[in-house]
This record gives structure tokens, sequence and C-alpha cells, in this order.
């Protein structure tokens, strides 16, 4: 493993640098005022140093102590749910709920070792009809059902 | 006897049609996460939390209470019969409530988990009524400077009794301020770490960063590793326990809701650590500790009953003081706010009916789960063969849907996608996120009280240490971080959450 005895440790020492050091970066534009009357700037640049002193701490102790590696699955079915979860976002104003929702049941199911189709496509309509029920005439959200382009909505 | 005319209002407010469906509703709920594993009750609530705003507050705040200790019921079933913590409070429940299971006492064991349950929910509610006004009338007569020290408390406390790193959970508390106080600045009207984005500048949602922390990145982190869960299907005899088994389960229930009881209301407790804590008191205290592992019917009462009551007791230090005890509690903060209420000393005077309403119903809704949940045992059961591959997708779909009502925007679903990958990458690197939770809802609290604090001693840091109370905070803090500098206590500490999920 060489000198780094501790990856996990030492790989969140290195994030813990970067946020402080990126809210260091910034914040360096943010008026810093004085102890009696704090600038917008005071906070978060406590903080900052704290947590870039914090991550250091920690990932120096990584090379010192000892732990296991940091296990990698399989990154697909990550980048399928995220991705199906951004695609929603994308078309759910353009497309409407019960499409989108169809659409985000489908693609994320495929992230599943065990995806199959027909089920998948089912559950999606089914439960897209569910949430219509639920959240737009149940609670009263505000949300398009249908493609405002057909309806002619908005 | 205030308590007494303060309760009969409680009563007055839960036992409303309106407010018990919306306690019948949340404790279903709340059973049915806590049965289901791969889903807890902080992402159900994160998930409800946007429509929550279309209710009344008292019925928001009724259903979401019902969904954390509906959660402590529903975890042992899955726990008993099929040897899976339902909940990550009833990891401890497997190893006995399952053998009792094998040896044909699933019932037993399922009833004696309830009614410890109803009976540590009925104290612990109980308590949470008497220590209110107490300590109310103690929080008030704290300054700026009282509050930041509590704060301080409060979180170090919460690394402290937390599982894994100590360090490691700091940096998640102080990386959790930073995102706190991402938006606009009360102070000076100056937008922060907003990148130009208009939609950043009114800050991120709670239950957005809840939602991708706990909910997405649970699911990611499932998805990487392909996973049979294997059903046993048990047939369920009589629920009765005998009469051994009940003499037996006094002493512990007893025993279970005190732990409990007391560790609900420190910071960083709640139901998970009291459910270990009273599993090891049990072993430690019981004549014949060769039986634990085996089936030891003190092994399901203990613990259960120590869950429930920590679930009610953690309401204390929410509704009193107004810093939440764990991460669940950061969620309620997060519901309070979307209704306009400032969680604190002020909410049991300005708004009593909701205060006593809220604790009123957490009465109530024990009792509904108790009188429905074994009878409906059955049903949950059938809800365990629903297979993962069909619940996440459902998951993302409610989560995505609520998450856009909070704001009609999308761009709060992108927002939660991001903390979704960085709950993953948490997740990788063994970074708690529940310490981050707690730092980002305290946040702009903390900001806010350290200014008034430095601006009232015109500039002078040692106004923290000056002042009696706050000077105690600071040094229970020094004291917690100290004890568990000292290397005997870490190897205890590392060894209570071996069971960890």
């Amino acid at each position: 493993m060489g000198i780094i005895r501790h990856p996990k440790d030492f790989f969140a020492g290195l994030m813990f640098i970067a946020f402080g050091a990126a809210a260091l970066a910034i914040g360096s534009g943010y008026a810093l005022g004085t102890a009696a009357r704090m600038g917008p700037g005071y906070f978060p640049r406590i903080l900052g140093i704290l947590l870039v002193l914090i991550g250091a701490a920690v990932a120096l102790r990584s090379l010192k102590l000892k732990g296991n590696r940091i296990e990698f699955g399989s990154l697909k079915p990550m980048a399928i749910v995220l991705g199906s979860v951004v695609l929603f976002g994308l078309l759910s104003p353009h497309i409407g709920l019960i499409l989108a929702g169809v659409m985000l049941i489908v693609v994320s199911s495929a992230g599943s070792s065990e995806f199959r189709w027909k089920e998948a496509l089912i559950s999606g309509i089914v439960l897209s009809l569910g949430a219509v029920l639920v959240f737009i005439w149940g609670l009263g959200l505000q949300f398009s059902v249908w493609p405002p382009l057909l309806t002619g909505a908005r | 006897m205030d308590l007494v005319a303060n309760l009969m209002t409680g009563f007055g407010v839960a036992l409303t049609p309106i407010n018990l469906l919306y306690a019948l509703i949340g404790s279903l709920l709340g059973t049915l996460i806590g049965v289901l594993p791969g889903i807890g009750p902080v992402a159900t609530i994160a998930m409800l939390l946007p429509i929550t705003y279309a209710l009344q507050p008292v019925s928001a705040l009724i259903m979401l209470a019902g969904i954390y200790y509906g959660a402590q019921y529903g975890g042992s079933t899955t726990a008993i019969l099929v040897n899976l913590p339902g909940e990550a409070s009833s990891a401890v429940t497997c190893i006995d409530g399952y053998q009792m299971a094998r040896r044909g006492r699933a019932g037993a064991a399922l009833a004696i988990a309830a009614l410890g349950s109803f009976f540590a929910g009925c104290v612990g509610t109980l308590l949470l009524a008497s220590f209110a006004l107490p300590m109310t009338e103690l929080a008030l007569k704290f300054g700026p400077a009282e509050y930041f020290s509590l704060m301080i408390l409060g979180l170090i406390g919460a690394v402290v009794l937390a599982h894994g790193s100590l360090v490691k959970a700091i940096a998640m508390i102080v990386l959790g301020l930073l995102l706190g106080i991402v938006g606009t600045d009360v102070n000076s009207g100056l937008a922060r770490f907003s990148f130009g984005i208009p939609e950043l500048t009114d800050g991120i949602g709670t239950a957005v960063v809840a939602m991708g922390l706990f909910g997405f990145a649970e699911i990611l982190v499932n998805l990487e590793h392909k996973t049979d869960r294997e059903l046993l299907t048990q047939k369920l005899k009589s629920l009765m326990p005998n009469r051994e088994e009940i003499r037996r389960s006094i002493p512990a229930v007893l025993r279970g809701t005190t732990i409990g009881s007391l560790l609900g209301v420190l910071p960083g407790g709640g139901a998970l650590l009291a459910s270990f804590a009273a599993y090891g008191l049990e072993k430690k205290v019981s004549k014949h500790p060769e039986e634990f592992g085996k089936g030891a019917v003190e092994g399901v009462a203990g613990p259960e009953s120590a869950n429930n009551a920590a679930a009610q007791t953690s309401f204390i230090p929410l509704l009193t003081l107004g810093i939440p005890p764990n991460a669940v509690m950061a969620l309620m903060v997060g519901a309070m706010t979307i209704h306009n209420i400032q969680p604190g000393p002020q909410v049991m005077t300005s708004n009593p009916a909701l205060f006593w309403g809220l604790i009123a119903s957490m009465w109530v809704g024990n009792l509904m789960l108790v009188v429905l949940n074994l009878p409906l045992i059955g049903m949950w059961i059938k809800l365990l063969t629903v297979p993962y591959r069909m619940l996440y997708p459902a998951i993302l779909l409610f989560c995505c849907i609520g998450v856009y009502s909070l704001s009609n925007s999308t761009f709060d679903i992108y927002v939660t996608a991001v903390f979704g990958l960085l709950g993953y990458i948490f997740s990788k690197l063994e970074c708690e996120p529940a310490p981050l939770i707690l730092g980002f809802v305290l946040g702009p609290l903390m900001e806010e009280n350290l200014r008034r604090a430095m601006l009232l001693s015109r500039g002078d840091p040692t106004v923290f240490v000056t002042r009696p109370i706050s000077l105690v905070m600071l040094a229970l803090a020094a004291g917690l971080l100290l004890i568990i500098i000292a290397p005997n206590i870490r190897r205890k500490r590392a060894d209570v959450f071996v069971e960890e999920t």
C-alpha cells in the first residue's frame, strides 16, 4: 500500500481540505468585519480554517493508522440512477408528471442487476398514477400532469 | 396541576378527527418503512417534509413524529421474523428475537416487543410533558452566549456518542455548518457561496440535503452489490407470551425504558444508541448471560423498550431548547421552519396548542400502534416480499416529486442528486452523514448567536467563559472530548457499535 496506510482516511482528509480551501477562497471576498461587529465573512473564515486543519490532521494520521482499502463495486448503477433523476428534472416540466414518472421508474430500474422490462413499465405506470392521485388531487401540489403543450396549459 | 391542564389542552388537539387521522397515517407509514429494510425514518421524513406544507402545522408535526416512533415498532417485526434489521435501531433485536422465532416463540417476541415499546412510549411521553416546563424556563434565561455554548456542547455530544471516527465526525459537523450558511446573510444581505445561482440565495433546503445524503446515497450503495434478500416465512402461532416470558420481560422493560429515556435526551443519542446500550445492560445484569444469543426474552424486551423511549425523549431538547439531538430531530426543525415556527422555548408559550397537541398525539399514536400492529403483522410480512428492485425506483420518484414541490423548481432535484453523489462518496470514505445534518441545521443559528454574543460583549471572547451557564456547558463539552480521547473508553465505544449495519 506504500506510504498511505489508511486510504479511506487519507482521501477523507483531502476532501475536507478541499472543502475548507474552497470556502476560504470563495469567502475571501466577503467582508470580515471586527470581532464585535462580524461581517458576512467572519464565521465562514473560522469554519474554513477549522476544516482545513482537521482535514490535514485526518490525512496525516492516515500515514500512521492502518485501514482497509476503498472497495468499489460497479459504478454503472450509480450513473443510471443519478442520470434518471437528472433526466426527470429536465423532462418533467415539458412532458408532465405521468410520462416523466414512468420514465424515471423504468430508467432507474435498469440500475438493478435483476431488471425486467415489463415489471418496471407496469410499476412505473401504477406508481405515477398513484403519485398523481396522492400528490396532485390529494394534496394539491402544483405539477403538470400531462405535457403542457398538449393540454395548452401555461 | 398545570401538567394535567396542559395535557388536557393537548388531548383536545390530538383527538380531533383530522389529527387522529394524521397520527394514524404517520404511525402506519412509520411501521411500513420500519418493516422495510433499506429505507429509514430520516429519508422518509425528508421525503414527506415538502408535502407537509399543505397541512396544518400541528397535523404535519404529528404525522412526522408518528413516522419516527412507528419505525421503532416496525423495525422489530422484521428483526424477529426475518433476522434483518428493518431499522438500524432494531439490529440488536435480531440476535435474540430471531432465535426466539426459530424456537416457535415469534408471536411472543412480537407481543413483548410491542407491549414493551408501548410502555416505554407512555413513560417517554410523560417525561417529555413533565420536563417541558422546567426546561423551557431554564432556556428562557439563555442569552446568545449560552445558546452558542449549548450548541457547541450539543454538537460535541453528538459526535462523542455517535460511532466511527471522532475527528472525521467533527469535520463533518464543520462541513455541515458551512453548507448551512449558504445563502443570503441576514445581517448584510450578501449572498454567500451561491455561485451566482439565484436558487441558492435562499439557501439549501434541509429536506434536499437529507434526501440526498440518506435517501439517494443509500440506494446507490445498495445497488453497487448484487443483493439477494432471503425470505423466511414464519408461521405465527399464538401471540401470547407465557408466564415465564412475562416474568422475565417486566424488569427488562423497566430497565430498557430508563436507559432509553436517558440516552434519548443526550445529544447524539436517540433510538439507535439506546437499543445497543440496553442490550449490553441486559446481558450484564442477567442471571443467565449464557442464554443471550440463543433467544433470551430480555434481549428483545430491553432494547425494544429502550429505542421507543428514546424516540420520545429526544423531542425534549428539540421542543424546549430548539436544539436537535439527532438527524431525525434536525428534520423536525426543518418541518417547523417550513411553517414559520422557530423551534425553541418560545414555542410552548406562543403556540401551546401545537406543543401539547404534539405531545398528546404521541401517546395516542403509541396506542394505535399496539392496537393496530399486532393484528396487522401478517400484512407487514407480506410487504417484505416486495423486492428491492421495485422498491428503490418508487423511493426515487417520491423523492423527486417531494423535492420539486419545495419551491416548484427542478433546480432542487439536481441539488439532491449532487448530495446523493456526495453521500455515496462519504459512505466510501466512512464519513457518517448524521453529524453533517446537525451542523447544517445549526449553522445559521450558531453564527447568529455568536454574532450577537460578541456584539453584546463588545468583541470580548471571554464572555463565553465568564457567564456561568455558558462556562458549565463549555466545560462539559471539553470534558466529553477528554473522556473520549482516553484510550480504554475509546475501545469500549467501538465495541458497542460492532453490530452496526
